[in-house]
């Protein structure tokens, strides 16, 4: 029952992972990995999974994504380049003085940017204060939410999820980029968060595992998360850290350094020998 | 000249602190690799913690491990480390006067291009209120060392600044950390600097600068913003009629507001404050940052200027 045609979103998702490691290249610095984790849900986000206007960011009826994860700001930058928010070529600005992508994202510096973010942990309660409004002012937006693994470590994750089961937000869908790896190590060995889904359940959400890189699933899980009534919606999305290019997956050392211009290069070829058509 | 982070000095710190004394445990918030807490985890695996991305969950298990009798040194970023366990801090660890460390590192603009969400300009203010918390700003490695040690005797709440860029060393090996006790850097009549940690640097080149003007500038270093050397920093007002203040932080809340309070209170003589003017960070390089937010020597250069002529 998928209305979209994922292949668009497919080889957008591929060029945002191009932009994702020439952004960062560019800039330095940066944080590759839980980017490149996350450019199928946020490429299927901006490319068929929300109702969107890049010409009106600020439409009160649009649907809503909230990168709760700050730090894989790139992917979110190069998601609102593509989609026509503003020029791909400024990508390049990217954690530079004066630049509206700053190193975590500013919604007061750039337009499409829904909410401020960096400190982890804090985004699925602004992502629940966007989906009472909607109840509040009767609008049928939709708002996303997207947080790490290791993210869930924060308390205040839970006292989130515990809301928005209280206030049945079906509106609301909230995606764990389930990569296994934070920045000390494995989320396994630096602190547990498993189960992943049991919890999710067991707070009253809907709860749906899919494989976070096959578009497919991606989009059935939108789809799916539209149609439950009474409660929010977890999808738990398995991915793999730094996906995309052979060098980064699974390392966990790619968290949070730039590759540099080699590095790029061979990158870039892998994204490009792979390009979906 | 030799430089080296306030970061990587405390994890040096930290190992040595590990080997004389057992109690000290340390608990890190999922990035020990930049706090360089790593080191002690390497050193001592049974006494280290790493509690995942759970800050206040943190420092409330350091709490309980003071109340049972061990020394707990916590470290992450200064922006998590003191706002986002602000209540903990106050009502588990300084509402008890209990014995846990705070060691916070990437205070400060020069975080960098990570941005305002990382930038801490506030947290000297947010500890520095607390009734009973010694609040340290090491201003090169050899004075974390000193503070280190000092937190390990102090019976009560700690919090140290630590930074993440390399600086210079500012002092010799055999220099004596005395908390609560100002350093006079150099001596002078007509104006005093009076800076703490990666300003203390820029206050030294400052008053180079203004000697060849020919004002003759003394620097005063406060490691120990709480509690405040008042008698050294009154004597200096005495002596030189002007105080500027220089820090990477907020102007509202931290050394300025400490050092204006003791001033207002004991010997009132014009002050001007150089520090982040109530605003947020941004994305940048340091260098590029510190320019821009107005934390340069040539900024206390012409802090000095506009002081000497209010005197
Ligand atoms: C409150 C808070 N504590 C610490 C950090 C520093 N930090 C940035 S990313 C990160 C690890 C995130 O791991 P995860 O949520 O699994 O993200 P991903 O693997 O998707 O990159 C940490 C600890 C932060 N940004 N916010
Ligand atoms: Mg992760």
């Amino acid at each position: 029952m998928i209305n979209i045609d994922p292949s668009e979103a497919r080889v957008r998702a591929n060029q945002i992972r191009c932009h994702i490691i020439n952004m960062t290249c560019a800039a330095g610095s940066g944080h590759p990995g839980g980017s490149l984790s996350a450019a199928d849900i946020v490429g299927a986000l901006y490319f068929g999974g929300m109702r969107i206007d890049p010409a009106r960011p600020d439409w009160p009826d649009r649907d809503r994504f909230v990168l709760s994860k700050g730090h894989a700001a790139p992917v979110l930058y190069a998601a609102l380049a593509e989609r026509g928010y503003f020029p791909v070529e400024d990508l390049d600005s990217l954690r530079k003085l004066g630049s509206p992508l700053q190193g975590h994202p500013d919604m007061k510096k750039l337009p499409g940017v829904e909410m401020s973010t960096g400190s982890l942990g804090q985004g699925l309660s602004v992502a629940n204060g966007m989906a009472l409004a909607g109840k509040i002012d009767g609008r049928d937006y939709r708002v996303f939410v997207l947080l790490g693994d290791g993210e869930l470590q924060e308390g205040q994750v839970w006292e989130a999820a515990m809301a928005a089961a209280h206030y049945g937000l079906d509106n609301l869908t909230a995606f764990v980029d389930f990569n296994g790896l934070q920045i000390d190590g494995p989320v396994t060995e630096v602190m547990s968060p498993l189960p992943i889904a049991d919890k999710w359940l067991a707070f009253g959400w809907h709860v749906i595992e899919i494989d976070g890189h096959d578009m497919e699933q991606v989009f059935r899980a939108i789809d799916e998360s539209k149609t439950v009534k009474g409660r929010p919606t977890a999808v738990i999305a398995y991915t793999v850290k730094g996906k995309g290019v052979s060098f980064m997956e699974s390392v966990v050392d790619w968290h949070g350094v730039a590759p540099k211009e080699d590095q790029r290069d061979k990158a870039l070829a892998e994204l490009t020998e792979r390009r979906p058509d | 000249m030799k430089k080296i982070a306030t970061r990587e000095a405390y994890g040096q710190a930290l190992v040595a602190l590990g080997r004389e004394n057992a109690d000290v445990v340390v608990l890190d918030a999922d990035l020990s690799k930049s706090t360089k807490t790593i080191e002690f985890k390497k050193a001592f695996p049974e006494r280290f913690f790493d509690m995942g991305i759970a800050e206040a969950n943190m420092v409330g298990t350091a709490a309980g491990l003071a109340a049972a009798g061990k020394t707990p040194f916590c470290s992450t970023f200064a922006v998590f480390a003191t706002g986002r366990t602000y209540d903990q801090i106050r009502q588990s660890v300084a509402y008890p006067h209990l014995n846990v460390k705070i060691a916070a590192t990437h205070a400060g603009l020069t975080v960098g291009e990570d941005g305002a969400s990382h930038q801490s300009v506030e947290d000297i203010a947010l500890m520095r209120v607390l009734p009973g918390m010694t609040v340290f700003v090491p201003a090169d490695a050899v004075e974390v060392h000193g503070a280190v040690a000092a937190a390990v005797r102090i019976d009560g709440p700690v919090y140290i600044r630590l930074g993440r860029m390399a600086v210079p060393i500012l002092h010799s090996d055999d220099f004596k950390f005395v908390p609560g006790r100002a350093v006079e850097l150099r001596p002078g009549t007509d104006v005093t600097i009076i800076a703490c940690g990666i300003m203390v640097a820029e206050a030294l080149k400052a008053a180079e600068d203004l000697a060849a003007e020919g004002v003759n500038a003394a620097v005063l270093n406060i490691h120990t913003i709480k509690p405040l050397d008042v008698a050294a920093v009154t004597e200096a007002a005495r002596k030189t009629g002007a105080v500027v203040t220089a820090e990477e932080h907020s102007i509202i809340g931290g050394l300025g507001s400490a050092v204006a309070e003791a001033l207002v209170e004991n010997c009132p003589v014009p002050l001007v404050r150089v520090g982040v003017r109530d605003t947020f960070g941004e994305s940048g390089k340091p260098d590029e940052l510190l320019l821009k937010y107005g934390l340069t020597a040539g900024d206390i250069v012409t802090a000095v200027r506009q002081v000497l002529g209010r005197k």
